[in-house]
């Protein structure tokens, strides 16, 4: 027996009801007052992407953080993955001539 | 142009005032209970425009009222029968379409009032519809969404709407009939003569309901009773119990 209605209940309940399917995931990004670049704030459910936005702009933007905003369906992401941390990060850990922390800088230059 | 009657401008200040507070209450009890998180902080942020609306509504009311009272007294200490707000913002909420109905209902009467009071010849009326109308934009362009993505849905959410849409289309007229007050508000250049905004409401409101496969009802019969005060439905005093609630069993409690 199918549950009543309560909202109306004079509206037949669907007997083949959809299964329940939860929107996508989207990733938001969000450039400041004083940024260039735009900054992952989090992520949140839309069914598309101008409502991604318009969630984005009600979640992340209350409280005047924003001037532009960025969303992209997470699974257009492409991630490095977590067990390749040593073969891709390691390498780097023992090559600090990389960081440019030898060179004298001149007085002239001031401060950088 | 003639000095307009305060009492007038102060029952037009109130009706502004009184349809934020009401739908602002209204929405506001969504919170916690919204179908999807997001819309459930959408709808929070509605509210919370709302009520900052009505502060600036009633703020002035009070000061046009030059009674001493404030724009809390206005909103927590009158009865039923003193409330000016049309009919259609004090109707319950229903399921969540029902709901977004009534906003986008609303909304588009509002932007269209807002941006026409922006020209006000009173300045503070003028500086509050400034403010407000760039909030309220956004509220008709996010219900006007998804009164189409729901429309235009499923077919239980499709009938769902058009449900709402018969339920509540009665209650559209009131917000376009002029009364003395109105028509003084014309006559001072204060606010716009409310049949000029129909157009406009109606081409929107067309242009949306089209797009969500939703049908306008047929007849022009229209409740009437909210903004004068007369004749308010029954679910307008249950909404003061809970609103003024506070107010009225712990009288000027404050933060």
């Amino acid at each position: 027996m199918s549950s009543p209605n309560s909202a109306y209940p004079d509206t037949p309940e669907a007997q083949d009801k959809p299964k329940r399917q939860e929107w996508p995931l989207w990733e938001v990004f969000i450039r400041g007052q004083h940024g260039m670049s735009h900054r992952h704030v989090g992520s949140l459910h839309a069914a598309d992407e101008e409502m991604a936005i318009k969630n984005a702009r009600d979640v992340y933007t209350r409280r005047n953080e924003g001037v532009s905003i960025w969303v992209v369906e997470a699974r257009h992401i492409a991630a490095s993955s977590p067990s390749d941390k040593g073969p891709l990060y390691e390498p780097s850990e023992s090559k600090v001539y990389r960081h440019p922390t030898f060179f004298d800088i001149p007085d002239e230059v001031g401060a950088m | 142009m003639a000095a307009v009657d305060q009492a007038h401008l102060f029952t037009f200040l109130c009706r502004m005032g009184d349809n934020t507070l009401v739908l602002g209450h209204r929405v506001s009890e969504w919170c916690g209970h919204a179908p999807v998180l997001e819309e459930d902080i959408a709808l929070a942020n509605t509210a919370l425009d709302l009520i900052g609306q009505t502060q600036m509504w009633l703020g002035l009311a009070a000061k046009v009222e030059g009674k001493d009272r404030t724009a809390d007294d206005l909103a927590m200490l009158r009865d039923v029968w003193d409330f000016r707000n049309v009919l259609l913002v004090e109707q319950p909420n229903g399921d969540f379409g029902q709901t977004i109905m009534r906003q986008f209902l609303f909304d588009a009467w509002h932007l269209a009032m807002l941006t026409a009071l922006t020209k006000s010849t009173n300045a503070d009326v003028a500086a509050i519809a400034a403010k407000s109308v760039k909030e309220v934009q956004y509220h008709v362009e996010r219900a006007g969404d998804t009164v189409i993505g729901l429309g235009d849905g499923t077919t239980e959410s499709h009938q769902r709407m058009q449900k709402a849409l018969d339920l509540l289309w009665p209650y559209v007229g009131e917000m376009f009939v002029p009364d003395p007050v109105d028509d003084a508000m014309a006559a001072a250049g204060i606010a716009p003569d409310l049949t000029d905004l129909r157009g406009d409401y109606d081409a929107l409101v067309a242009s949306v309901l089209a797009q969500a496969t939703l049908k306008t009802p047929e007849g022009s019969f229209a409740h009437k009773g909210g903004k004068s005060g007369f004749q308010h439905s029954e679910h307008l005093g249950h909404l003061l119990t809970q609103m003024q609630w506070l107010q009225r069993a712990y009288p000027g409690a404050s933060w």
